[in-house]
């Protein structure tokens, strides 16, 4: 089809020629991502096998200091005159040889199982007669399995590159090149210097981010929750049964979890997307009235909405819940004294109400985030694409339509997406406001999952998770950590559709 | 349309007393829309503001009573209650929150500005990597991971509650995933700023200390502001990492126990205003003085994404 017939066709007939021609699309889009998986194997392997081909050459066509490198790391570097970084090497091969030899091989011996025995009473000659000793921990050994492991990566990862270096250090000598030490640490404050500017904040982010994260992966194959709790009681592999336990509906009563996780599920995505939404034009709209030219004190205004950035969210949140209370709140009585209403109205716990009150409340919290974003943008947008159009005789919305809410979602696009993905995970406005609750109620009789104790209708998955693993009794750390993967799934997911689009919005750079 | 009242007709456009009558008329129509826009703004002040009126003056009530949105009776005994109580040692509370706040600014500004710099400035390999790895990383709800954090540290402390010490740690360690901002700033100093530096004997420090910082005021403030707001606002890492002890709590935590501990909904309100006006006025003091710089940052941010 041309374009000049696709253009001659109606808007309905568009829609459905487009989406008749994403089907059509599918099969040839899954052909050529099918023709491509080889030749990405096959790369991959090519790179793959580069560090073998290295090592062998080193191996081969070395002299017997790069091939002595092989067994002590960093000899070829410090006989060649880079003494310190070949003694580095060493030493941190030293290091790792001695954890490994004392600690490591121990802990990773017992991943299997996790431990055998968490204690064991001994009698001793003083009172009280006997004591506890803690053996197996399955916690520290799991905890200390990644590190042994990442360690041991990084100790590979240095051990090929020490000998690689030798290799080069050696073949450099043979055309009467000279190594130094000068030379390779003037390198990390010119080439090498991102090692050394990165070297404190990814220390840190595998310590205290990649490596709980690891962790807490694993442990949704596990039955760890705090009825287990270590050193007193052991912990162990259950393979898939959390998720069974959660999803799989042949388990006694997981339909109920099914049914409520479906139900948080659908609120958590309504609830960012009417939370990015509404803040979005709203906000937006707020901008637009302050930035009218014959609208004085603007900065009046703008600070007077700022207030709700500048006081701490926690304050302003637990504030409003109590204001809203259904027994001591003020909003109930001032609606009772104007006689709006007779009885009060539970604001926080009646289903759809608390829903909608929490909505409302975000764009309260909201507005005053994308009026500051806007304000800017807005007075970016070029005047004469105004003036033209009121000289062809837009009304205010066409232009609004037409003119600021194309320029400003084009420049906004990431930022929107940034707040979607947030709102997902927004823990502070649900768990301050309504704490989750309404709870939801079955029918008695019914036993109910311990996984859905104290889940309530108001509850995102961010806040069902910290409901399971710190507030209930007892924590169910497994589940939480199934919940979480959820979690990152959705977030994932939505981000890489989200993101796509938006690129190819980017690239049509329709305002520059 | 006739031909009397088109523009084809000469008359028509010579004919000045139209075209006031027409300005007249759209003069009105804007008076009327400055006035509608003014009431609209006058209410949602009021919206804006009315929570902390409320929050200021239940602050000073002598008691908690609902159906009063003024109180009957003032006093200054509930901003003295902050020092005096024993159950809820509020002042300590606030100075966990403030050295909390002040040592992770310190070390989240300079890890964020290293980060941002570096994967803004320099090219290596593996560059892209880490910021797919932070991307992916951030998608995980960072949370579950200190649950994790929480129990090995109270391994560590010998089964006793971690101290303020930990929540430090916690938050300086994850700072590199917030270099998204810093670096679309860093992307907008022009390159050959860095070109004349090393032209004149300068390395990559000379370019970070006499270009980058100079030039990057507006977002090392805007770093500041955000890296000692956020600790003082979190609930959610506080108070998974507070424990029973309450010596260790941050306000946050305090506040939120206080007022929803049960039987305390009424007694112990004004206590919990006070607590919160006293904790929002440095807050806000900052906010006010360095505004200008915050909106520099996240209008950036939101551009560039």
């Amino acid at each position: 089809m041309t374009k000049v017939e696709y253009l001659s066709m109606s808007k309905p007939l568009r829609i459905l020629y487009k989406i008749g021609s994403f089907f059509k699309s599918i099969p040839l889009a899954i052909w050529k991502f099918l023709k491509k998986i080889p030749f990405v194997i096959l790369k991959l392997l090519r790179k793959a096998t580069i560090p073998f081909i290295t090592l062998k050459d080193a191996l081969v066509y070395g002299d017997w200091k790069v091939r002595l490198s092989f067994l002590v790391c960093g000899f070829g570097e410090f006989t060649r005159k880079q003494v310190v970084r070949g003694v580095l090497v060493l030493l941190l091969q030293i290091c790792f040889t001695v954890y490994f030899s004392v600690f490591g091989w121990k802990m990773l011996a017992n991943l299997a199982d996790l431990g055998y025995i968490a204690s064991a009473e001994v009698p001793i000659n003083t009172p009280p007669y006997t004591r506890n000793f803690y053996l197996d921990n399955s916690l520290l050994i799991l905890l200390y399995s990644i590190v042994t492991i990442i360690f041991a990566l990084i100790m590979i990862y240095l051990w090929y590159n020490s000998i690689r270096n030798s290799y080069v250090l050696y073949k450099n000598e043979q055309i009467g090149k000279e190594a130094s030490d000068k030379e390779y640490l003037a390198s990390y404050v010119g080439k090498k210097y991102q090692n050394i500017l990165l070297s404190v904040p990814m220390v840190g982010l595998v310590l205290f981010t990649i490596i709980p994260m690891i962790f807490m992966i694993l442990i949704g194959f596990t039955n760890y929750t705090s009825d287990r709790l270590t050193p007193i009681k052991l912990f162990d592999w259950v393979g898939l049964q959390t998720y069974a336990n959660l999803f799989a509906s042949k388990v006694s009563n997981s339909n109920l979890i099914i049914q409520s996780f479906l139900h948080v599920i659908t609120w958590t995505l309504i609830w960012a997307f009417f939370a990015t939404f509404t803040n979005y034009f709203l906000g937006m709209v707020v901008a637009m009235l302050i930035n009218k030219k014959t609208i004085k004190l603007k900065k009046l205004w703008r600070t007077i909405l700022v207030t709700t950035i500048a006081v701490p969210q926690f304050v302003s949140l637990l504030l409003i819940s109590r204001m809203f209370d259904e027994s001591y709140g003020v909003v109930n009585e001032i609606l009772k004294s104007l006689g709006l209403i007779k009885k009060s109205i539970a604001f926080l716990s009646t289903f759809p109400i608390t829903n909608i009150v929490i909505i409302v409340v975000n764009i309260w919290i909201g507005i005053p985030y994308t009026m500051l974003i806007c304000t800017g943008i807005l007075m970016n947008i070029p005047e004469d694409l105004y003036e033209s159009a009121k000289i062809d005789g837009a009304s205010p919305f066409k232009m609004y339509m037409k003119i600021t809410l194309p320029y400003m979602l084009f420049i906004t696009g990431p930022y929107l997406i940034s707040q979607f993905v947030g709102n997902i995970n927004n823990f502070n406005v649900i768990y301050l406001l309504s704490k989750g609750g309404p709870n939801f109620t079955f029918k008695p009789g019914v036993t109910v999952p311990t996984q859905l104790t104290g889940l309530g209708r108001s509850d995102l998955l961010i806040t069902w998770i910290y409901k399971m693993t710190i507030t209930n009794n007892p924590k169910d750390y497994a589940s939480g950590s199934v919940m979480g993967i959820c979690i990152f799934v959705i977030v994932a997911f939505l981000s890489l559709i989200l993101y796509n689009r938006s690129s190819s919005v980017k690239n049509e750079e329709d305002f520059q | 349309m006739k031909y009397k009242d088109s523009i084809y007709n000469p008359d028509f456009i010579r004919n000045s007393s139209h075209k006031k009558k027409h300005t007249r008329s759209m003069k009105a129509v804007s008076k009327i829309g400055t006035g509608a826009t003014y009431i609209i703004l006058v209410v949602i002040s009021f919206i804006w503001l009315i929570p902390f009126v409320y929050l200021l003056l239940q602050s000073f009530a002598v008691k908690f009573e609902p159906e009063y949105f003024i109180p009957r009776e003032f006093t200054f005994n509930n901003y003295v209650q902050l020092f005096t109580d024993t159950t809820y040692p509020f002042w300590k509370w606030y100075l966990n929150s403030f050295i909390i706040a002040v040592v992770t600014t310190v070390f989240q500004t300079i890890l964020v500005l290293l980060t941002a710099y570096s994967l803004s400035r320099l090219r290596f390999k593996g560059r892209q990597a880490i910021m797919n790895l932070i991307l992916i990383l951030g998608m995980f709800p960072g949370f579950l991971g200190m649950i994790c954090i929480y129990n090995i540290l109270k391994l560590f402390c010998g089964g006793n509650e971690p101290s303020i010490f930990s929540i430090i740690i916690i938050y300086c360690a994850n700072s590199a995933m917030s270099y998204y901002i810093a670096k679309g700033f860093f992307d907008t100093i022009p390159k050959s700023l860095d070109e004349a530096v090393r032209i004149d004997g300068g390395n990559n420090n000379t370019v970070f200390w006499k270009v980058i910082v100079p030039m990057s005021k507006p977002i090392i403030i805007y770093t500041i502001l955000i890296s000692f707001t956020t600790p003082w606002g979190d609930f959610m890492l506080a108070s998974m990492l507070a424990g029973l002890k309450t010596s260790n709590w941050t306000v946050a935590v305090g506040l939120q126990t206080i007022i929803n501990t049960i039987g305390n909904e009424t007694k112990m309100f004004p206590f919990f205003c006070a607590g919160g006006v006293v904790v929002s006025i440095p807050i806000m003091a900052l906010f006010f003085w360095l505004q200008k710089y915050y909106v520099e940052g996240i209008a950036g941010g939101a551009v560039k994404g």
